[in-house]
């Protein structure tokens, strides 16, 4: 086994903060919804506001990230070795067999791992903040008044976002039972605690080869 | 010498900022802040009219009184004859009718019905002297009561079923010495009593206002700022701001809480959010009649019964009327919870002769509006059903006559006879009666404007945003969050996270006894 340090501090801080907000706006937002009682309806309205402009903020910060450091290439989904992963989470993780992908510093995702989570950056997250954006704006008190925007209502943007919130909140569901399948229960979370994981020394196959253009950084750090 | 002036330049822009933080800006007033301080300043008499020669005459006549009014005032009559207090009437335009005069004398409503044929008795509360019958001159100025709007001794009081004179034995030259600007006192005198009682007809205008708590209303309440009527329903040349949708239709010269309060008076935005659809009445009007009860059935089916051959009462345990045998029967509410309903400002109402369909209740004055009118905010309203008498072949309200000032008139409260009512009642509008009568139902809607409540009894959102019973429960066509839902996707939504979580029960589940397989081994 070999400790690498796969999440970068940013990584970490972006993942932890996204999910306590996607927590907190999902029990504030389902309580608007009217499925649960919490905070009370004023005060849900209040946070969910707040937690979604803190969201909003994040996505800005994560994007940067993403880009700047060429991390967004992890995210491309790829055919290879799918089914191979597929394969693995309905028989082979029963038989204490491999996982099929290698997990290294420049590759930390399998093509399940990529495929969701690139659903979920290019599709689920931007409707709900769009729709989440126009459920704030739809109608916005400006220079002394209230402006709306020209919109019948605000049913279709609220059944969107609900639609999204029910899909976010399946994802955590999934996404938390999913983490206990590292190598040991707690491999997965220690791991995004710490940044630091124990990565299979020999990598034989990549799953993908490492991208072009992916920072010499990385890999630097990751000897240290 | 670089040097030097560098460091100049440097001490110098530190001392600035060091300046600009320490000097702390006076600070602002809010906007009720300021409205406070506006309003305690009281206005005063800037002459004392007992000091006047011509109001010391003993006057033997009320026109006498309104004789040396106009001697000083001059011209004040023309435009007190010009106002909507003098005629009871104006030119409105109805949406599907046109433009109409539309009034007392053609607008009927479901509580005393109209005045026609009962002139004597409803007129008491006219601005004027003598309107008894259909004759009555609109044109004479001696005919303006100034005392009944400008008394300043809460003396003046006019005579039952005098036709608007003035109660014999009132000191007119005392009233005359003290008038002044209008106060609640002479407001309420009549507006707080429409309909034939207290708080009869409004629902959020009784005597209780005469001396309220800020509870009560937080505007007028004398532990408040103390506001008399005429404070918001200001008025220029005697034309009075405000309307009552029960015989107004136009959008017009409508006291609104933004003069005062602006539109976005709220510190958070969400609330100024509101604003763009909901009436500021909606929030800050909880309840209404919250001192005395205010009628909010009126079953005149039921008039007419007498014992021993004489009208009789019957009264419930707190003493509120709920049976009169010249009036039918009541029921009543006290702090009562609004209804809610789309308003743009207009309304139309139903006008004398005008045919209606009996098998639905009928809106005597339909408040116009929807959730995709721009113009149209919900509002909060008291909503008075009736049950009233109606030409069951003409299909038309009869108006009836009520009040009886001689045996054999036809008046109902004199002879109880609904038929003999009808006819002189009819006969008096100028319209035909088929000589069969029954009773229909009939709904009249008050928009909710005064009674306002302090902050802390504001509407609070859940009594709104909650799936069930909530206040916009009967409130349709939009959607609302924490009331409205899709079943479809909200069962489509629990499906996938139920089937979510199953996933992970049966996966781990399997996991772990593979685990303890793979272990045992």
């Amino acid at each position: 086994m070999n400790r690498q340090y796969v999440y970068k501090a940013f990584e970490r801080f972006w993942h932890w903060s996204q999910a306590a907000l996607i927590a907190l706006l999902a029990v504030t937002g389902f309580e608007i919804h009217g499925s649960i009682r919490f905070f009370g309806f004023e005060q849900a309205v209040r946070v969910h506001g707040l937690a979604a402009k803190g969201f909003l903020v994040l996505i800005v910060f994560a994007i940067f990230w993403h880009a700047t450091t060429g991390e967004w290439r992890q995210y491309v989904p790829t055919w290879k070795n799918l089914r191979a992963q597929a394969d693995y989470y309905l028989f082979g993780i029963f038989r204490n067999a491999p996982h099929p992908t290698k997990k290294t510093v420049l590759s930390k995702l399998n093509p399940l791992q990529k495929l969701t989570y690139a659903g979920l950056k290019l599709l689920v997250i931007p409707v709900v903040a769009v729709s989440g954006l126009l459920y704030m704006f739809y109608r916005y008190p400006a220079r002394h008044e209230v402006v709306g925007l020209n919109v019948g209502g605000l049913e279709l943007i609220a059944l969107v976002h609900t639609a999204g919130a029910f899909l976010l909140l399946a994802f955590l569901i999934a996404h938390l039972y999913l983490m206990t399948t590292g190598h040991t229960v707690t491999a997965n979370l220690k791991a995004m605690l710490t940044g630091w994981e124990d990565l299979e020394r020999d990598e034989p196959v990549h799953a993908t080869p490492p991208a072009a253009g992916t920072p010499v950084l990385v890999l630097v750090k990751g000897n240290e | 010498m670089k040097r030097i002036l560098f460091s100049l330049l440097l001490i110098g822009a530190l001392g600035g900022m060091v300046f600009v933080a320490l000097r702390r800006p006076g600070r602002e007033l809010t906007p009720l802040e300021e409205l406070k301080q506006h309003l305690a300043k009281k206005a005063k008499p800037s002459v004392d009219h007992s000091k006047f020669a011509q109001l010391k005459a003993p006057f033997k006549r009320p026109q006498d009184v309104t004789a040396a009014c106009i001697s000083c005032h001059n011209g004040r009559q023309v435009e007190v004859m010009a106002s909507t207090h003098w005629n009871w009437e104006r030119s409105e335009y109805v949406e599907g009718k046109g433009i109409r005069p539309v009034g007392k004398k053609n607008v009927l409503n479901n509580f005393c019905i109209g005045i026609s044929g009962s002139e004597a008795s409803c007129n008491k509360c006219h601005i004027g002297y003598g309107w008894g019958d259909a004759n009555f001159d609109f044109k004479d100025p001696l005919n303006v009561d100034c005392l009944a709007c400008h008394d300043g001794t809460s003396t003046y009081v006019k005579k039952s079923g005098g036709a608007g004179m003035p109660d014999s034995g009132i000191d007119l030259a005392n009233v005359a010495q003290h008038v002044g600007k209008p106060t609640r006192t002479n407001c309420g005198t009549c507006h707080f009593f429409g309909g034939g009682g207290n708080n009869v007809k409004h629902g959020d205008l009784e005597k209780a206002q005469f001396d309220p708590s800020r509870e009560v209303d937080v505007h007028m309440g004398s532990d408040g700022v103390d506001l008399q009527c005429v404070d918001c329903h200001t008025a220029e040349k005697h034309q009075i701001l405000g309307k009552a949708y029960s015989i107004s239709s136009m959008n017009r010269n409508r006291v609104e809480c933004e003069t005062c309060h602006s539109g976005m008076p709220h510190a958070d935005d969400v609330l100024n959010d509101h604003g763009y659809k909901v009436a500021c009445q909606a929030c800050h009007i909880p309840r209404y009649a919250k001192v005395n009860p205010t009628k909010l059935v009126w079953d005149w089916s039921t008039a007419g019964k007498l014992r021993d051959g004489k009208p009789y009462e019957e009264k419930d345990a707190k003493g509120t009327d709920v049976y009169m045998s010249i009036k039918g029967s009541f029921v009543w509410g006290t702090n009562v919870q609004p209804e809610y309903a789309w308003f743009n400002g207009t309304a139309s109402h139903y006008l004398v002769g005008e045919k209606f369909d009996p098998s639905v209740p009928l809106r005597m004055n339909e408040l116009h509006g929807a959730y995709d009118d721009p113009d149209s905010k919900i509002i909060p309203v008291k909503v008075h059903r009736g049950r009233q008498i109606y030409d069951t072949k003409y299909s038309y309200v009869i108006q009836p006559k009520l009040y009886s000032s001689t045996p054999g008139d036809g008046g109902f409260w004199g002879e109880f006879d609904w038929n003999k009512a009808a006819i002189a009642g009819m006969h008096e509008i100028d319209l035909p009666y088929s000589g069969s009568y029954g009773f229909a139902s009939t709904e009249m809607s008050w928009p909710l404007n005064h009674m306002v409540s302090p902050k802390a009894e504001t509407v609070r959102c859940n009594e709104c945003h909650t799936r069930e019973k909530g206040r916009l429960a009967a409130l349709k066509g939009f959607y609302m969050p924490g009331r409205d839902r899709k079943g479809w996707l909200d069962g489509i939504g629990q499906g996938l996270l139920g089937l979510t979580l199953l996933g992970v029960v049966v996966h781990g589940g399997a996991r772990f006894m593979a685990g303890h397989r793979n272990g045992g081994e």
